[in-house]
């Protein structure tokens, strides 16, 4: 945790923004093309591992199957009140990847001074990657 | 190695004090704030109730008129018909009668209080990444640039994706931007005064709903009033019977109610919007090679998609707390946005990005200090520019106003002839997109690749560190 708690005290550097892939229709996909300005901090495949998991989570949330049709007809039975007690697959899907993020941060990211920000906090429109500077590395 | 730890902690110090990252972790030196919630500083054009669990357009006295219809024309009913049919017939009829009316309701609370999918404006650092690129494909700057486009291939369809001035974002497809909220929709259907919302991707099933149960309420009504009328009528008189019925409002409820639940369902079932049918976006007269990229192939999976799939949660986070480090611009001025007019616009929107030389007079938007953060955004919300409503730029496009005002006369949907006006069923307002695009399509969506040419981090280390000094001096004032 420590390295992180440095980043928060450190100087932006810039930030880059990975903005959504809208060839497949409306669905929560982003842009896996590597960003040239990331390409000293971290490993092309490395950063698209994270893309692609991400990609392959929102497709999860808003995959069309039994499930999601049985959860969508008991909703509309029960006047959505069910929704009072229980969360929507979309809403757990979400909590999975905050959890990922999180995880990725912590593992991957902060240790090479970069910081990847839920998408869900930016509206699902870009995957916003904090580049910070080198200084406050020292100790 | 004393003096070099404390030069290197004073280091750390300064990169404290000269920049905060727009993440929400709070400061230990913050002074204790009275928490807001977001919804009080959003910058659409929508009303909140129940601190932000409620959410309605500006306008919502056509909603408590529709109200008033239902809640009236129900009680007369059961007021009046039903004890007779009840005694007469089955009491079935009160019950199920009872059901549909709970139902209808129901659908039409949770239409108009619900997000309708409002896509939040960008943040200023996202407007900056966005305004960079677009200048840089679009070269040198006029004085009036051409209407931003992008083109995305779906599902082999060619789309264009609008530039929103208002939201500063590129909108998704199926996305539309509504005059009346001033909000960006994610799927806009139509902007309803009768709901007094929006229907965009997160209400249309409870719309759809809300329009289906109604017409099934005002057809049940409708055929056991004229029951009651006609087993009244062999008894006493037929005049008698007839005051005290709600047939009137049932009459022309019937046919507009049922031709509009006709119409969605036509709609659901080819995945269409009501704004892209209008428009006549996917009709098969702009081409033979015109189809729906969104459709699923069939009816029963297009009307499964729409009615039962998976509702996505509000992207507006209402309820949230703001947190004080992240700058708030001022709501009614955010929308603001002044292209190519002055130099003083572009060193703003240059300023804000740490990686441009420039280095402007006035504080940058996303660096602000905790200290300064009240003052900063108001400062350059200022120099964003006078009123929006002036500009020449969001014009709606002719064309397509007069096409859904023909629209309306011929599927005379609204039984209130002075309602047809301002109902807007209308295409919201839209940019117009001259055949002048951006000479940079050919890299499509992808944006990122213009970025790529663009951003040299080497050289900019040096300047970047004197714009930070730059910024120190100016935040300690």
């Amino acid at each position: 945790m420590r390295p992180f708690k440095l980043w928060q005290q450190a100087a932006i550097a810039a930030k880059v923004f990975i903005q959504r892939d809208y060839t497949n229709g409306t669905v929560c996909q982003f842009q896996t093309k590597f960003p040239s300005e990331l390409e000293t901090r971290i490993d092309k495949q490395q950063f698209e591992e994270t893309v692609r998991m991400l990609n392959n989570l929102y497709a999860e949330a808003e995959k069309l199957g039994s499930h999601s049709y049985i959860e969508g007809c008991l909703a509309c039975l029960t006047a959505y009140t069910v929704f009072l007690c229980m969360e929507t697959h979309y809403e757990k899907v979400l909590k999975k990847i905050a959890k990922y993020v999180q995880e990725q941060n912590d593992k991957v990211y902060a240790p090479r001074g970069l910081l990847l920000t839920d998408p869900i906090e930016r509206g699902l429109r870009v995957i916003e990657v904090t580049i910070f500077e080198e200084r406050s590395l020292t100790r | 190695m004393h003096l070099g730890v404390s030069e290197s902690m004073r280091e750390c110090e300064y990169s404290q004090i000269s920049t905060r990252s727009s993440t929400p972790m709070e400061t230990p030196f913050k002074k204790k704030i009275p928490k807001k919630r977001k919804w009080e500083s959003f910058p659409g054009r929508n009303k909140f109730y129940c601190d932000g669990r409620i959410m309605m357009a500006k306008q919502t006295g056509v909603f408590y008129l529709t109200l008033v219809l239902i809640l009236v024309t129900c009680g007369l009913f059961f007021t009046f018909d039903c004890p007779f049919l009840a005694e007469h017939l089955t009491p079935v009829i009160p019950v199920v009668g009872g059901v549909l009316f709970v139902f209808v309701l129901g659908t039409l609370l949770r239409t108009s209080f619900s997000d309708p999918g409002v896509l939040p404006r960008a943040t200023p650092d996202e407007a900056a990444d966005l305004e960079r690129q677009i200048d840089v494909a679009n070269g040198s700057t006029g004085y009036r640039p051409p209407p931003r486009t992008k083109e995305v291939v779906i599902n082999g369809q060619t789309v264009k994706l609008k530039y929103c001035f208002t939201c500063k974002i590129f909108r998704p497809p199926r996305a539309s931007h509504c005059s009346l909220c001033d909000n960006c929709v994610e799927r806009f259907d139509h902007h309803c005064p009768w709901v007094g919302n929006c229907v965009g991707r997160r209400n249309y099933r409870f719309f759809y709903m809300f329009i289906l149960s109604l017409s099934f309420l005002t057809i049940f009504i409708f055929a056991f009033v004229i029951t009651h009328i006609i087993l009244r009528s062999h008894r006493g008189g037929f005049l008698n019977a007839l005051k005290d019925s709600p047939v009137v409002v049932c009459f022309f409820s019937v046919w507009s109610i049922v031709g509009l639940s006709g119409f969605h369902t036509y709609l659901i079932s080819s995945n269409q919007t009501t704004n892209e049918d209008i428009k006549g976006s996917w009709s098969s007269k702009r081409g033979k090679d015109n189809y729906n990229p969104y459709s699923h192939g069939n009816i029963v999976t297009n009307c499964c998609a729409a009615l039962c799939g998976p509702l996505p949660p509000s992207l507006i986070d209402r309820r949230g707390f703001v947190y004080l480090d992240t700058p708030q611009l001022a709501p009614p001025t955010n929308g603001i946005t002044v292209y190519g007019s002055t130099q003083s616009q572009q060193s703003h929107m240059a300023a804000a990005t740490p990686l441009l030389q420039q280095q402007s007079s006035e504080p940058v938007i996303i660096t602000a200090s905790p200290e300064n953060g009240g003052a900063l955004p108001s400062r350059t919300s200022l120099g964003l520019g006078g009123p929006c409503t002036s500009l020449p730029l969001g014009q709606p496009t002719p064309a397509t106003s007069t096409a859904s005002l023909s629209c309306q006369e011929s599927t005379d949907i609204r039984p209130l002839q002075d309602q047809v006006a301002h109902h807007h069923f209308l295409t919201p307002e839209d940019l117009p997109s001259p055949p002048g695009m951006l000479p940079c399509n050919t890299p499509l969506g992808h944006s990122h690749t213009v970025q790529a040419g663009f951003y040299n981090p080497a050289s900019q280390d040096s300047l970047h560190e004197d714009s930070v000094r730059g910024l120190v001096k100016l935040s300690s004032v």
